[in-house]
């Protein structure tokens, strides 16, 4: 297609009268625009082929193939283009004149012709049909925009459900809904179970809606699973995500968000909620629902400075269920505009009989006030039941289930010195390496036992020299802390070290443990008995690792102890 | 009628702007198309086609009035008219187109 403008149009000139033709010739050029004549019909769809001019002078009465014709023609071959035919006639019987647009014309020019009306006629539609194009071409960006919106949309998708649904979301005492709209809409739901044993649970909305939304739930899932399976606490990934949104969020967008840590064992909820509507806690007992409001600014908004990661704690009991929304559910819109709000929602806390069917008594009556109203359903929701999570544990064995991959031939030496002791919590960091050890991340609870027990031995008992038997009345346990607190700030030259080797079998492997500390040792020998099964040495978790490892070992005069544990990547009994 | 004159000046000159070189070319291939349309209009009279005498009444009307001669179109169209009625006692009009014609050829050449 010519461009318009200085270099003039391309004019197609059909009338079989030689007269009328050489004049419109002589008007068409003068203004410019370069002409393709022909003398009848037929001639003029074959030039239209060849020429593709961008606008069709047609006389109406011609021989051979007569304007109408040749206008249908026409514009069957333009196809999508818009070509404006302007029909030169004498004609002027209505019949004839509709005729004229019926068959695809645009407009008329009477004879005699009047030279300023057709030079202004031929820029009208010269507009127009750039109008045309210009609308075409973006409407076929649009398109194309479209499709890759959606291939690229599926493909988001896909590498968000592999980041943020490895968890435990799937757990025996999890219930959750996160409609796809919700996903887009910068919702997030990440879950896991900590090797230490507690359930800990993120549900973050992100500002603004889209793919823009959206990419921040990368790193946030990223570092909420890395951190979770790697014994890291709740404040510490809640400052490590905030820290990295702030960072790589632009100002203007963050995310509201819930993070909660349940302790089965302990039975306790610890809750920081920043800036999303209220979870509910429903007790189990008395049926009653507690409020956790919002007492902190969203996730990206604060430097880390001044970031406060101080938590609500709950005493929980078995059967009670926490409930955790983003505002989806209370700006649920039904047909009349009307939201669904906090009031419904209490409501159907107050009306339920049965709290095993909440979940979907919530969900139920969200989606039947909404409607055949507006489909923008953006809702999460997620119940998490009091009660020990089961059934979770099967992605976490494909995760590692690469043979040959990771860390398989190794030893590592670690010493944390007196003046870490205060601020430093080496189990991470260890933990961190051992779960690179083909088929040890299944057992990072295990290692994260033993390895906290073996450290607060050495350092307690070794380093510190406090005595257990303290432990044994309450005043005395109180006053055992008073005096680690104590003695951790005192400077010296106090150390714990740890040595680390590994040898792998063909489906297993073997981890030895060996903790030495700089404290005297002791009579190991007369009080456990060396090898031999062990009764009443408090508060040294010895029993407890024993069961864990397949040997321990006191060495030299006691302040070296060694552990073995084994594991073989083809029974899966489930971690303790 | 003989006291108007067959050709409008006005008309002419714009032509005559519009043509610049080309408007002896103009003329001279309306008198050649003329010649051949008052032949084609006696033909199909005598072959009493009403259908194409309507036809070639129109065109020639149309470059009657592109050329400037209005009385000559008028001519054409009332042929055009009573062709398309069926109506073809149209000899004493061709007969009024060819005198008409005349004068019209007359008074381009006269330019």
């Amino acid at each position: 297609m010519t461009q318009s403008g200085q270099a003039g149009l391309k004019v197609l000139i059909a009338d079989d009268t030689n007269t009328d033709r050489l004049i419109l010739e002589s008007i068409v050029k003068k203004e410019g625009h370069r002409v393709v004549s022909a003398r009848d019909g037929e001639e003029a769809v074959a030039a239209f082929q060849r020429e593709r001019p961008d606008v069709v002078l047609l006389d109406a009465l011609m021989p051979k193939l007569d304007g109408f014709g040749a206008a249908r023609q026409i514009k069957a071959l333009a196809g999508e283009a818009l070509v404006p035919i302007i029909f030169l006639t004498s004609l002027t019987d209505t019949e004839s004149l509709v005729e004229c647009l019926d068959a695809g014309g645009d407009d008329f020019l009477s004879k005699p012709y009047n030279r300023f009306i057709l030079q202004a006629k031929i820029k009208a539609f010269n507009r127009m049909r750039e109008m045309h194009a210009t609308m075409l071409a973006q409407r076929d960006q649009i398109a194309r925009h479209n499709d890759h919106l959606m291939q690229e949309q599926a493909v988001a998708k896909q590498v968000f459900d592999n980041i943020a649904h490895t968890g435990c979301l799937d757990a025996s005492n999890v219930k959750h809904y996160l409609s796809p709209l919700a996903v887009f809409n910068g919702d997030v739901l990440v879950a896991a179970i900590r090797p230490a044993g507690s359930m800990i649970v993120l549900l973050g909305d992100f500002t603004g809606h889209g793919l823009p939304a959206a990419i921040g739930a990368m790193p946030l899932a990223s570092t909420f699973y890395g951190m979770a399976q790697k014994g890291f606490t709740l404040t510490d990934i809640l400052r490590e995500i905030n820290q990295k949104l702030k960072a790589i969020l632009p100002v203007g967008v963050f995310c509201c968000a819930t993070i909660v840590d349940i302790n089965f064992r302990k039975q306790r909820l610890k809750v920081w909620n920043g800036g999303l509507p209220d979870c509910f806690l429903l007790r189990c007992d008395s049926g009653e629902v507690e409020a956790i409001r919002s007492t902190h600014l969203p996730l990206g908004v604060l430097a880390n400075k001044d970031f406060k990661d101080d938590c609500k704690h709950f005493e929980l009991n078995p059967g009670d269920r926490l409930y955790m929304w983003s505002d989806g559910i209370h700006e649920a819109r039904n047909s009349a505009g009307e939201m669904f709000g906090e009031d419904r929602l209490k409501a159907t806390f107050a009306d339920n009989r049965d709290p095993e069917q909440l979940f979907e008594q919530i969900l139920g009556r969200v989606q039947g006030f909404i409607g055949d109203g507006e489909r923008d359903d953006d809702l999460s929701l997620i119940e998490v039941k009091v009660e020990l999570p089961q059934g979770f544990e099967s992605r976490e064995r494909d995760a590692c289930a690469g043979e040959g991959q990771g860390l398989v031939e190794w030893s590592l030496d670690f010493e944390v010195k007196q003046a870490s002791f205060r601020f430093f919590d080496p189990l991470p960091v260890l933990l961190n390496i051992l779960v690179e050890v083909p088929g040890l991340r299944q057992h990072s609870g295990t290692l994260y036992t033993i390895l906290s027990e073996l450290y607060s031995n050495a350092l307690e008992h070794g380093v510190l020299g406090l005595d257990s038997k303290l432990k044994s009345t309450p005043q005395g346990f109180s006053e055992y802390y008073q005096l680690r607190a104590k003695c951790l700030e005192q400077s010296g030259r106090g150390f714990v070290r740890f040595h680390f080797s590994h040898a792998t079998a063909d489906d297993g492997g073997s981890l030895t443990i060996r903790v030495t500390d700089s404290g005297p040792g002791f009579d190991h020998v007369a009080k456990i008995g060396g090898d031999q099964p062990l009764k009443g040495y408090s508060g040294r978790g010895i029993p407890l690792i024993r069961t864990l490892c397949r040997s321990l070992q006191y060495l030299g005069n006691g302040n070296q102890v060694e552990v073995v544990f084994c594991w073989d990547n083809d029974s899966w009994g489930a971690p303790p | 009628m003989a006291a108007q004159n067959p050709v409008d000046s006005e008309t002419l000159a714009t032509l005559k702007e519009v043509m610049e070189g080309d408007f002896q070319l103009l003329i001279d291939t309306f008198t050649s198309d003329a010649d051949q349309r008052l032949t084609d209009l006696r033909e199909l009279l005598a072959r009493r086609d009403a259908g194409q005498l309507r036809a070639c009444a129109h065109s020639f009307k149309g470059s009657c009035s592109n050329i400037g001669a209005p009385q000559l179109a008028q001519l054409c169209a009332r042929v055009e008219d009573k062709a398309a009625a069926g109506e073809l006692d149209v000899e004493p009009l061709l007969d009024a187109i060819e005198r008409e014609y005349g004068a019209v050829r007359e008074a381009l050449a006269g330019l």
